[in-house]
């Protein structure tokens, strides 16, 4: 028997959506009340500026923060469960196929060879992004590529390329830590904890495409995703090219995982546990699965994120911090709640 | 119509697991295997069903070789339960049964209905909102059997259909394995070719239109049960004595070991 009805869930996340939206944006070091708030938002499509302070804050600094923490949260939630259903595992998360511990090798690599201040060609975007994109979309590629023979893709050996690699991308990021100087390593670290603080519409927008890639495609693969828990060639017999999902996947996978990290550093916790919960609560339906783990995934990053501008003022936490503080007790909640019938 | 298999050798990792094999698996009738552990029942179904690519030979179809089949269309007339199902995420049995209902997609009401239909002919209407990780195993392979039962439960516009079971009853009770055998013969009636293994001999004879005896790796004998089952066979084969009779009410063999 089931906790909820799985439509009831996605309309519940869909309203909260949007209240947890304005109600970060009154959170900060300046708290703004939500009449203030309207009228900012009101005031750029009515033209008129009357409070350029609030504005300012509200539009061109805490916008686009809640709207990447919005849009990266709901990817590698989705993304999370993409993973726990092709690898028929729900153990799974996107680390799993070798993005992020590339990633982050990428970043620290450009943090140690050219330092992380220096401004790419692409104003608003770091180097550090680039390095950790390309990180995380080569080391999927050699996880891919080791997993795939003429017989197609394992998942077993996907997943078993995927913790050798991440070991080898642990040792690597080991590696740059020890040759780095204080400035350096205090940079690798707070990158790999995950952080929003650096939001401009730039990356608002990049993450925009990429959730739109996916809000696309996406849907269309849920019922494949059912068949493939029954097993792959179960999933063959009910007339899924196996293989093609798989590749198209992994593929997703590795773009949205890529630039999420990119753009936020590693937040972990939001791919793994979200699925799981969301599962725990509706069922393993993709269809349902789908949109509610998306929906519940941005609303937790933003949650996370509002606390982590206000809980420590005048300073800011990371994000990544928070996201796991807050997610896993509610997690292992659950699981004492449902001990019994696992 | 029938899927053929025409002079096929399988080799796997050095070993010799199917030698030329010729069988014919036809439309409206039950097809049984029956054979030791380890002589290629179950290989000879994946190559039969596409699973695997014969080293040597061919498998069609309705006459279209199995490689050239869309896999869609595939689907829709060829509906396969193997022995072991790897899946353990908490579906309700509702929502695996539907799943069979993925290769025809006549809409949800009549999914639904193909669902309850196929669970209730298998006994497990009362499993209906249970999950399926809280099963016990021969109430698992009751609702994988309504899967696949699913599958094939209308006819297709594409030829056909078979019904393709790999130890359907090997976790059922008594009661159980008679209903498989009457829900087998009950599809062979309506046109559905059915091939499955079995290791019981005398539920293979009860319901087989066509007895194939599979022993290392070819054909030992193939025919009627009645025709197939020898004492001299079941010893050469399964190294067991036995003595064959007759089922005093069926009048099929019957062996007793």
């Amino acid at each position: 028997m089931r906790y909820l009805a799985a439509d009831k869930l996605v309309w519940c996340l869909a309203l909260l959506l949007p209240a947890v939206a304005i109600v970060s944006l009154s959170m900060g070091t300046v708290s703004i009340p939500l009449s203030q708030i309207v009228e900012a938002l009101f005031a750029t499509m009515g033209g008129g500026v009357e409070n350029s302070q609030t504005n300012s804050i509200v539009l061109d600094i805490r916008l686009p923060r809640i709207l990447l923490a919005l849009l990266v949260g709901a990817v590698l939630a989705v993304l999370g469960t993409v993973m726990q259903g092709l690898f028929r595992n729900p153990l799974a998360d996107p680390s799993l196929i070798g993005v992020s511990g590339g990633a982050s090798v990428g970043a620290s690599l450009v943090i140690v060879l050219v330092g992380g201040t220096v401004i790419s060609p692409l104003a608003g975007l770091s180097l550090i992004s680039f390095g950790a994109f390309m990180g995380g979309v080569i080391s999927t590629l050699i996880v891919y590529r080791v997993a795939t023979s003429s017989l197609g893709t394992s998942v077993t050996t996907m997943l078993l390329a995927g913790i050798a690699i991440g070991a080898i991308a642990g040792a690597f990021n080991s590696l740059l830590s020890y040759f780095s100087d204080n400035q350096m390593l205090r940079q690798i670290s707070v990158w790999q904890m995950g952080n929003l603080g650096g939001a401009n519409w730039l990356k608002v927008g990049i993450m925009g495409g990429v959730s739109g890639l996916l809000l696309v495609v996406l849907p269309a693969q849920a019922k494949s995703l059912n068949a493939l828990l029954l097993g792959e060639s179960e999933a063959r017999y009910l007339g899924i090219d196996v293989q093609r999902i798989k590749r198209k996947l992994i593929f997703l996978t590795a773009l949205g995982v890529g630039v999420s990290v990119a753009l936020a550093g590693l937040i972990g916790f939001v791919g793994l546990i979200i699925p799981h919960i969301i599962r725990l609560l509706i069922g393993p339906d993709h269809r349902w699965l789908l949109p509610s783990t998306a929906l519940a995934g941005a609303s937790l990053l933003m949650i996370a994120d509002s606390i982590a501008r206000v809980v420590v003022l005048p300073a800011e936490l990371p994000t990544g911090i928070l996201t796991a503080l807050l997610g896993a007790p509610f997690f292992v909640a659950l699981l004492i709640r449902q001990r019994g019938e696992l | 119509m029938s899927i053929v298999a025409n002079n096929i050798s399988l080799h796997l990792a050095g070993f010799d697991l199917l030698r030329n094999i010729d069988l014919s698996v036809e439309a409206g009738q039950v097809t049984v295997l029956v054979g030791p552990n380890g002589a290629g029942k179950s290989s000879l179904l994946k190559v039969l069903t596409g699973e695997l690519n014969p080293s040597q030979g061919s498998v069609s179809l309705n006459q279209l070789e199995l490689s050239q089949w869309d896999i869609q269309k595939k689907a829709s007339v060829l509906a396969v339960l193997p022995q072991h199902s790897e899946l353990n995420f908490p579906f309700t049995a509702n929502e695996v049964v539907s799943l069979g209902c993925i290769p025809h997609a006549t809409g949800y009401a009549v999914d639904q209905q193909i669902t309850a239909d196929a669970l209730q002919l298998v006994d497990a209407s009362y499993l209906q909102r249970r999950l399926y990780t809280q099963m016990s195993g021969g109430e698992k392979q009751r609702v994988q059997l309504a899967r696949v039962l699913a599958q094939v439960w209308s006819p297709s516009d594409f030829g056909e259909q078979f019904l393709v079971l790999d130890e359907p009853t090997a976790a059922f009770d008594l009661a159980h394995q008679q209903m498989t055998l009457s829900i087998v013969k009950q599809f062979a009636a309506r046109g559905v070719g059915v091939l499955m293994v079995l290791h019981d001999l005398n539920l293979a004879a009860r319901c087989a239109d066509n007895l194939v005896v599979v022993n290392g790796g070819s054909i030992e004998a193939c025919g009627s049960p009645a025709q197939v089952l020898t004492e001299h066979l079941v010893e050469k084969v399964f190294d067991v004595k036995a003595t064959i009779t007759r089922h005093p009410i069926t009048d099929t063999p019957l062996v007793i070991t």
